[in-house]
């Protein structure tokens, strides 16, 4: 059941919802008819589905549900070394433990000791031999309870014969250390000979950091044994059908067997997207060894040392340009810290070369990844996907081209925006055809002051002696659609019972994104039903089969289309079936308000679905989706991998604390394209929260691994999300109207989930603007990220020290 | 003295519990989640630091109740003895949602949800003690609570929506408190509570005598003030602590006496109420203990817990020693004072003999010629531990002449530490830039600063030595702007640029 809110009173921060509600609304005389219109169509502002039950706490999470009778718990024995062998394993002490009921190595696996998601077999669950990364796990404990578990753990002996880890990319670089899956290279033009024929050229790097998901919900697995094979796996993953596919796998029984399950995760962020498959695994092997429920859940600390991360680059660029700062040539290598396995490393760095260009065209360009082997963790999916490491790197190519040739970084932007009809080809070779940036930056500009308000704190800073403010307007277009082409397909399930309530099921799943209320808006819209008639159920792999993740913003676009579709074909039903009731064409047959009319006829829905029923109607639909029009063929760089672009853009300001490096986000304005928003309320959820998320990566999260290649910062004490007060002072954000998706998605409208994380990269440049003012805007202040409050003070000094320099010279 | 009472009494929502038998130190979240399947408050990291575990805790403070958020993950459920437990499964009377839960809902608060249930706890305590909230007074409610998800804004409006829509709860409140109250009030006792399962046993003496009875016969015990460290021992390194002491019963140990020229803080006052009497002596004081964790994490967190401890990069011992405190050392035999900063002697070591406890801490107040300054450098602004903490007292004879200097600073050294040759470079100066730059270079020698994942030792120094600066400014310019936040922020330009613009929506 879905859970309706005072919808009478929304806030008036959704005012903006740009559909007005339909005029029947406003004549519909009773509210309670008027409520029912208002939830039964696509792109309101209606609550999240469980908003209820988060705020009473009766939603449930796998750790939450009532544990079967008997439930054990498995804990994980973890390596301290970052890479050696393992010269002994000696498990007596643990086995001895009070309340072990097993210990379970490598040898213990019945199927294959692997959990890759590409297929590739090189990332075991257990560590039999090599360690490769630090607290990889070696052995697992199954206790009577989660602390006799945890506890036997520690009395484990392990020697080890140490191997010098390789931890950065730096030193994978000078090792010669392998890639863990073959680099990209997309090419269009001569860049050699472009770079050659500039009359500037610029080469530098940039380190790009990577960020811990801190999902609050940390990973867990919770798996009951069934009779033959049969295991059922309540996993909080973004991915059932990997995680049924690869315990399949490593149990070695065929995947029919295994059924996944997950009603909702508390966070996921692309960190649930293959890092469940471990614990889900171990949690699985466990169960069917003791033919008792086995549950898996890490302590934080944990969790955030296992499992991967975004990638943190290394990014080299050279750029070629001229004094008007238009860009001729860009060469751009980005490298990637990928970890022991390559996990996702593939497709990130590809979308990070898919991004390296943002909304600037490169009339030559080159850009190649190296996607490095390290000794630690895999890194892994995180919102944007690799994409954003991309945009940080055109985004310091502009603000090079602007510090050189002294132009407002603004203005370099858009003298290199992609053009409408010409300048519009992608490094891939794509067209881009839905080019809307330069409409939403010109209008941000205006609505934000952004010039007045540039001018007014240059002329502040020259009279505050210590703190400085800076300002960055920076633009985003982020490529929707999987890069890999198949897993841009959807199944849905949708069963109408006889009393007219409807089921709804599909395969993406639910982590905070408001997915579930979205598709279930679009369904409840096909059957002219309030949302509160459509039962949100749990996603499941054994309703719908060979799902992909709910990844890569695609949830909506997605399922909402597999959903209607299968709604619709239980509408054609229906109408087809009260056509030849009624004797009346099918196209007169209009579903509306609950109610099913043709002419003068009318009845309710739940007497026309009792009606079919009892005329042996099926009253139950799959429905499926592709997406149209995208290909792509990586081997020679081409193709066409993105179904449409999501465009937004945002302007920051920050203050700097020039004695300390400490900072503070002033006021941020945003101006984003979700389309036709599907529901105002969500969308806005995700523009803020990921740009709130995005700030985090770019500013005080940090992921700090010592020599050895231990990662230190490894829990909320040591790695700094935003809190409450670090959210921008001001923060005004609205939606572009743009007339919907160019394209026909559902309800034309757009992905949401991962292009708001970018509009963040305003901020690092923001910072950049501040502490170039201590060298009058002469240099590019080349900020690496995290820009901690601790690299910006250095990158204060370095700029007082310059400007000390250059007035030496006498060129002031 | 009467034999040791050996259940546990408090009040669980309406309800009068009484436990015996359970681990010594269960925690209270696993008491709830494990032997009550009460599953609405959730595990973020049991370690105190993103507040998912939030529940409330009613005491009696002299006459009356007060209410306060606080991590279930870290304390001790024995710790609840005498007092009153609210958790998120309490909030919702007869089917409907509290003012809180509804503002939650209405402003779209919510995304994984998994936060929530700990925000809504922050944001009710907030509401009990405060009939309105600015929205600095909302964030600092919610510095202790983490959400990934929504960037916050919502959480801060639904804030603002709980006073403006609360008020009939908030009779309803007051209604039944005094009634509440007496039940509390009866749950107390002078009897000392003993907790025991096997050998282990959680003893909370009922008075000062009794703590230093019970601590002479158990000098190896643990003593377990706010367990905002020594629980971490129980959840991550997962010790097996034999004898743990707490003694958070004894009122004589809480508190804050205003004498003539100092204040004297009770071992077991906690940072809250150490912020408000510190905010007498200094703003700055009162800014630092404010960015001093979480609220959960003041409102357990005491002042002796935070020096007795002997962390690095506490917060308060820097404070305390340039104010020049010093602390009173009890025994069953005696009691010994001395000047904090010779408490510290090694990393973790303190000077602190078998069976004897920190009882208080006086606090020198500042005179009229005195010059006070403290600062807190970290990597996020609010709940982060330090990188540099620094803070000086200077003392002028009649000519404005420095004739004392107190310098000291965590986070630059294995203890908080007086700078003793920045403070020699400073004796018979006068306070000014350049003796603030001359103190500085003899900084270098007085330091070789921590060199980890908060900060390197470079930008420790560097921290260290501008915040000597920020201090001379702050004293001579009063027109510079010399911080970006908090209430010691002098203005905000943005706000005066954005001026025509659209103000926050909320």
């Amino acid at each position: 059941m879905v859970d309706r809110s005072s919808s009478d009173e929304r806030p008036p921060r959704e005012r903006e919802a740009r559909r007005t509600a339909p005029a029947a609304a406003k004549d519909a005389s009773s509210r309670k008819s008027r409520e029912r219109l208002v939830t039964s169509r696509m792109h309101r502002p209606i609550p999240h589905d469980s908003a209820h039950k988060h705020v009473t706490g009766e939603a449930l999470y796998v750790d939450d549900l009532p544990e079967p009778a008997g439930t054990a718990h498995l804990y994980l024995g973890l390596s301290d070394r970052a890479h050696a062998r393992i010269t002994s394993l000696d498990l007596d002490a643990v086995r001895a433990s009070a309340g072990v009921l097993a210990v379970l190595t490598a040898a213990d696996i019945p199927g294959m000791n692997d959990m890759s998601s590409t297929g590739r077999h090189d990332e075991v669950l257990l560590a039999a031999d090599l360690i490769s990364y630090h607290r990889q796990p070696i052995f697992a404990v199954v206790g009577e309870t989660r602390d006799a578990a945890r506890r036997a753990c520690l009395a484990a002996k392990v020697s080890y014969e140490d191997i010098p880890p390789l931890v950065t990319v730096e030193e994978a670089r000078s090792a010669g250390a392998d890639f863990v899956t073959e680099p990209l290279k997309l090419e269009r033009g001569d860049v050699t000979a472009a770079l050659n024929a500039s009359s500037r050229r610029l080469k530098c790097s940039m380190r790009v950091g990577g960020q811990e998901h801190f999902y609050l919900e940390g990973q867990i697995a919770l798996a009951v044994p069934g009779e033959d094979n049969d295991v059922t796996v309540h996993s909080s993953t973004q991915h059932p059908s990997e995680i049924q596919h690869i315990v399949s796998h490593v149990l070695g029984i065929p995947s029919h067997a295994v059924t996944v399950e997950v009603r909702r995760m508390g966070g996921a962020f692309g960190g649930k997207e293959t890092q469940g498959n471990l614990f889900a695994c171990l949690a699985a092997l466990a169960a069917k060894k003791l033919g008792r429920a086995v549950k898996c859940r890490p302590d934080r600390d944990d969790d955030m040392t296992i499992t991967g991360k975004r990638h943190d680059f290394l990014i080299d660029y050279e750029v070629g340009f001229d004094d008007h700062g238009v860009i001729h040539a860009a060469d751009l290598v980005y490298a990637a810290r990928c970890g022991f396995s390559p996990d996702l490393s593939g497709p990130v760095t590809d979308r990070a070369l898919f991004h390296a260009d943002n909304c600037y065209f490169y009339p030559s360009v080159r850009a190649r990844s190296e996607p490095f082997r390290t000794n630690t963790c895999s890194n892994t999916a995180f919102r944007g996907f690799g994409g954003p490491q991309g945009m940080l790197g055109a985004e310091r190519l502009i603000e090079e081209v602007a510090f050189a040739t002294g132009l407002d970084p603004l203005d370099v932007r858009k003298r290199n925006f992609y053009g409408i009809g010409e300048r519009d080809v992608t490094p891939y070779h794509q067209r881009v055809e839905d080019n809307i940036v330069a409409e939403i930056v010109e209008r941000l500009e205006r609505t934000s002051r952004y010039r007045e308000r540039r001018q007014a704190l240059r002329s502040a800073n020259a009279r505050s002696r210590i703190v400085k403010r800076g300002l960055a307007l920076t633009p985003v277009k982020f490529g929707i659609s999987f890069t890999a082409t198949w897993f841009n397909q959807a199944g849905a399930l949708v069963h109408v019972y006889k009393d007219g309530s409807v089921h709804l099921n599909h395969g993406g799943t639910e982590m905070g994104q408001g997915l579930y209320m979205k598709v279930a808006q679009v369904v409840a819209d096909e059957f002219q039903l309030g949302v509160d008639r459509v039962k949100i159920t749990a996603t499941t792999t054994g309703k719908v089969p060979n799902t992909s993740a709910t990844a890569a913003s695609s949830g909506s676009d997605l399922n909402g289309m597999a959903a209607q579709a299968a709604a619709r074909v239980i509408k054609e039903r229906l109408i087809g079936f009260l056509a030849e009731e009624w004797s009346v064409p099918t196209r007169e047959i209009l579903l509306e308000q609950g109610l099913v009319r043709a002419g003068n006829k009318s009845m309710t829905f739940e007497e026309l679905v009792h009606a079919a029923y009892m005329a042996r109607i099926q009253l139950s639909a799959a429905g499926f989706y592709k997406t149209p029009k995208i290909h792509w063929d990586r081997k020679s760089g081409r193709g066409h991998p993105f179904y449409y672009f999501a465009y937004g853009a945002a302007v920051s300001e920050v203050a700097i604390d020039t004695l300390t490096g400490e900072y503070r986000v002033e006021r941020v304005d945003i101006l984003h394209d979700c389309g036709n928003s599907l529901n105002p309320a969500i969308d806005r959820g995700q523009i803020e929260g990921g740009f709130v998320q995005g700030m985090g990566w770019l500013t005080t999260e940090e992921l700090w691994f010592d020599k050895e290649g231990r990662l230190r910062t490894h829990a909320p004490s040591t790695y700094k999300i935003p809190v409450a007060s670090d959210r921008p002072r001001v923060f005004n954000v609205e939606f572009f109207d743009g007339g919907g998706n160019r394209e026909p998605t559902v309800g034309r409208s757009k992905a949401v989930g991962e292009p708001p994380l970018m509009l963040a990269i305003s901020v690092l440049h923001a910072l950049s603007d501040a502490v170039a003012s201590l060298a009058d805007y002469r240099y590019c202040p080349r900020l690496d990220t995290p820009a901690t409050p601790e690299r910006v003070l250095f990158a204060v000094e370095e700029m007082r020290a310059r400007a000390a320099e250059h007035r030496h010279e006498g060129k002031w | 003295m009467s034999e040791a009472r050996t259940s546990l009494r408090f009040i669980d929502g309406e309800v009068s519990r009484e436990l015996s038998g359970f681990d010594p130190t269960l925690t209270i979240l696993d008491w709830l989640r494990l032997d009550e399947r009460r599953m609405g408050t959730k595990e973020g990291c049991a370690e105190g630091d993103c507040g998912a575990c939030t529940v409330v805790v009613g005491r009696f403070v002299g006459t009356q109740v007060r209410y306060r958020a606080i991590n279930a993950c870290i304390a001790p459920l024995a710790s609840l003895d005498g007092r009153r437990l609210i958790t998120i499964e309490h909030l919702k009377a007869g089917g409907s949602l509290h003012p809180v839960q509804q503002a939650m809902v209405d402003r779209h608060g919510s995304q994984c949800g998994f936060c929530t249930p700990g925000i809504v706890m922050s944001l009710f305590a907030l509401w009990l003690n405060e009939n309105e909230a600015s929205e600095e007074r909302i964030e600092d409610a919610l510095a202790g609570n983490l959400c990934r998800c929504t960037g916050y804004q919502p959480i801060i409006a639904a804030g603002r929506q709980m006073f403006e829509k609360g008020a009939a709860a908030k009779k309803a409140w007051i209604a039944q408190a005094a009634a509440m109250a007496e039940r509390i009030r009866q749950l107390q006792d002078d009897r000392r509570l003993e907790i025991r399962k096997g050998t282990r046993r959680f003893i909370a003496p009922a008075s000062i005598e009794d703590f230093a009875k019970v601590y002479a016969s158990h000098p190896d015990a643990t003593i377990l003030a706010g367990a905002t460290d020594v629980g971490l021992w129980i959840t991550k390194d997962m010790r097996l602590l034999d004898t743990v002491i707490h003694p958070g019963r004894i009122a004589a140990l809480e508190g804050v006496a205003e004498k003539e020229e100092a204040l004297v803080f009770g071992a077991m006052t906690n940072l809250a109420d150490a912020e408000n009497a510190l905010s007498r002596i200094h703003p700055h004081l009162a800014e630092l203990l404010r960015r001093f964790g979480g609220e959960q994490i003041r409102n357990v967190g005491t002042v002796g817990g935070n020096i007795a401890n002997g962390s690095p990069i506490g917060d308060l011992p820097p404070a305390l020693i340039a104010l020049g405190a010093t602390v009173t050392l009890r025994s069953q035999e005696k009691r010994r004072e001395l000047p904090l900063e010779k408490f510290f002697i090694a990393y973790k070591r303190q000077d602190r003999h078998p069976g004897e406890f920190v009882e208080s801490v006086r606090v020198r107040k500042l005179g009229a010629a005195s010059l006070f300054h403290a600062s807190k450098v970290s990597k996020r602004f609010d709940e982060d531990i330090s990188a540099v903490c620094g803070a000086f007292r200077l003392e002028r004879d009649a000519k404005g002449r420095i004739n004392e200097a107190r310098l000291a600073f965590g986070g630059m050294a294995a203890v908080p530490k007086r700078a003793s040759r920045a403070e020699r470079a400073l004796v018979g100066q006068e306070w000014n830039e350049e003796a603030a730059e001359r103190a500085a270079v003899a900084l270098e020698k007085d330091f070789a600063p921590l060199d980890d994942w908060r900060a390197s030792a470079r930008y420790r120094m560097r921290c260290a030595q501008n915040l000597l600066l920020r201090f001379a400014i702050e004293t001579s310019e009063a027109e510079t702007e010399t911080r970006i936040a908090g209430p010691l922020a002098r203005r905000d330009l943005s706000g005066e640029l954005a001026g025509a613009a659209p103000s926050r929506e909320l």
